[in-house]
């Protein structure tokens, strides 16, 4: 029996208590997040050591600073730009990659592993490392300022995760599949589409869901590419629009913050399963 | 012992193959049946997509940021070629010293850091019966949220006047002062690399759980029944049968760390004074901010050579695991 207790009092010591405030620590500034935006003006402005400070609610809840956000900045254009320029990189990520997967896990050619080692390194390039050439050679294409200056750079650095991740999927695939397809009378192209593409139907799901996150977060490309107001992403719009010099409208910022975060979050809560799949599986190689 | 005589050999006549498939691929073509020529063909045809885009947008830019780096442009004036001259003027620029030391420290502090809790919280969540899945999931939230939204959150609660931290460290009794924590260069950098640990551990504990769950539970007893403790257990078993694992996730960790911009560019904006810089946030404030092209795409190529080594280590471990994977 005290054994038992002995054992209990561990694990509440080393796992539940350590991993509670680990939870409480990573998601707290959320919650505060969401307290700010809705607190009012007044109480906000409160210097942290006066008596009255009660930062954790608020007993007068507003919804100024969604007003503000809503009537004074482009906020739902902006939100509108976000959503189209991460579905179209996805969806032209998603094409490229899905091809170049079969043709790198499926068939044999001449420098098939060089390719493939050539767009995994090309993962790891990050986008601070050319947005400056990469903004020249974007105002050569005419394409400054234009939601093309994202929709095509996006898929750079979606494309190489998607290939990576699906190979590892059509390789789980057996080839059996495919052949008794093409005995059946299908062409290598037909078998392709019509058999193994729906087969890896989640995995191409993963596959999106990551890369749909990852376009929707992107900042340097978007802060560098695109200069009017109307045709930033949530990310640049807030911070661009909501800072004037060293001053913060710190209610309407944090009511931009919750709404930016909160479809990526929603979509995420749908799919935890295949998103923690694909960063595992990316990982994994 | 025949076994070992024989498998020798066969490593030897199995490994030149490539390089012969790459030094004679023309002959090969000219030899190739009417079967292989046409999955060549479709292969070409499948990888042409991706590799067009990569082309236009990753190659293209890099080798026109090398002749950038090269230039002496500005922001509507064609450069002039000089040469090194921008490296030159890197090197004996003292904040552009700072910035590289800044990166360094910040990619060693908190990729030590994320390791350490990362594997902690894996390690407890792989032991945990209950709640495993919602806590995972609730866990991931700073690594999904855009970067710039939540760091903008610890912004406010950083702030020096207004400043949650403070208010609970007061209370709790850790302070009896105001900290300024984005005033000075220490303070500043030190809670940089704080937020990026709150950004950056999930990721770590997610898939260093996913590689602790395919280790066998027996592995564990074997050890248990030899006598080993908890401490032996996961230096002697976890630690080395993890190790693929751990190494990939630093090494991606490592090159987004070392690469970062956003964190910095809202937290600091480089400042107090260009004391908390980045190699990325530098090369936009030379090269967006001030206009002057062809030194920040020198600044941001001064990324590169390190970079690179880490990719080519990654290659190599990577081939490594398979080359063993393919050997055993």
């Amino acid at each position: 029996m005290a054994a038992v207790a002995g054992a209990r009092w561990k694990r509440w010591v080393f796992l539940y208590l350590p991993l509670g405030a680990f939870v409480v620590v990573t998601l707290f500034p959320f919650y505060y997040m969401a307290v700010t935006s809705i607190r009012p003006d007044q109480e906000m402005y409160i210097p942290w050591n006066r008596p009255n400070f009660a930062p954790f609610w608020t007993l007068r809840p507003t919804l100024e600073h969604f007003a503000l956000l809503f009537r004074e900045t482009l906020f739902v254009r902006w939100l509108l730009n976000t959503l189209m320029i991460s579905t179209l990189s996805t969806a032209i990520a998603l094409f490229c990659g899905l091809l170049a997967a079969y043709a790198l896990a499926r068939l044999r050619f001449p420098m098939g592993g060089t390719l493939g080692s050539g767009i995994f390194v090309t993962y790891l390039v990050p986008q601070t490392l050319l947005f400056i050439p990469l903004g020249e050679v974007i105002r050569n294409f005419h394409l400054g300022d234009t939601p093309w200056a994202l929709i095509l750079t996006y898929p750079t650095f979606l494309i190489p995760f998607c290939t990576w991740l699906l190979m590892g999927y059509f390789r789980t695939i057996p080839r059996e599949l495919e052949e008794c397809a093409q005995i059946d009378g299908a062409t290598r192209v037909q078998a392709m589409v019509r058999i193994i593409f729906p087969v890896a139907m989640p995995g191409i799901l993963s596959a999106g869901i990551f890369a749909f996150t990852h376009a929707w977060n992107e900042f340097i490309y978007a802060l560098v590419f695109l200069s009017s107001a109307q045709n930033k992403t949530i990310p640049v719009g807030v911070v661009s629009e909501l800072v004037r010099g060293d001053t913060f409208f710190w209610g309407p910022l944090m009511a931009g913050a919750l709404l930016g975060s909160v479809p990526v979050a929603f979509i995420y809560s749908f799919f935890v399963e295949q998103y923690v799949s694909a960063m595992t599986g990316a990982v994994k190689g | 012992m025949p076994q070992p005589a024989e498998s020798a050999p066969a490593t030897v006549l199995s490994k030149p193959t490539p390089i012969r498939t790459a030094a004679f691929g023309l002959g090969r073509l000219r030899r190739a049946s009417r079967t292989e020529r046409r999955e060549w063909l479709l292969a070409l045809i499948l990888l042409t997509p991706a590799l067009v885009m990569l082309g236009l947008f990753v190659a293209y830019p890099f080798v026109r940021g090398i002749w950038l780096g090269l230039l002496d442009s500005v922001v509507g004036r064609e450069g002039q070629f000089v040469g090194l001259q921008n490296y030159a003027k890197l090197w004996n620029d003292s904040i552009f010293r700072r910035t590289a030391q800044n990166t360094f420290i910040y990619t060693g502090c908190a990729t030590f850091l994320k390791l350490t809790l990362g594997m902690l919280v894996a390690l407890m969540l792989n032991n945990l019966v209950g709640f495993k899945r919602i806590l995972r999931a609730s866990m991931l939230l700073p690594w999904i949220v855009p970067t710039v939204l939540s760091t903008l959150a610890w912004k406010w609660m950083l702030d020096p006047t207004f400043s949650i931290v403070n208010w609970i460290l007061y209370q709790v009794g850790f302070i009896r002062l105001r900290v300024d924590w984005l005033g000075g260069p220490v303070m500043a950098m030190g809670s940089v690399i704080l937020v990026n640990v709150w950004r950056g551990t999930p990721f770590f504990a997610i898939t260093l759980l996913a590689g602790l769950q395919t280790i066998s539970p027996d592995v564990y007893e074997a050890a248990s029944i030899d006598g080993a403790n908890a401490w032996q257990r996961f230096w002697k078993v976890t630690w080395p049968l993890l190790m693929p694992v751990t190494m990939v996730v630093v090494l991606f960790s490592v090159i987004q760390t070392f690469a970062d911009f956003q964190l910095v560019y809202i937290l600091t904006g480089g400042g107090p004074a260009n004391s908390t810089h980045l190699f990325a946030t530098y090369a936009y404030q030379i090269g967006v901010a001030t206009g002057k092209l062809g030194e920040g795409a020198a600044a941001s190529l001064a990324m590169f050579p390190v970079l690179f080594m880490v990719v080519l280590f990654q290659l190599w471990y990577i081939r490594r695991g398979e080359g063993g994977k393919g050997g055993a």
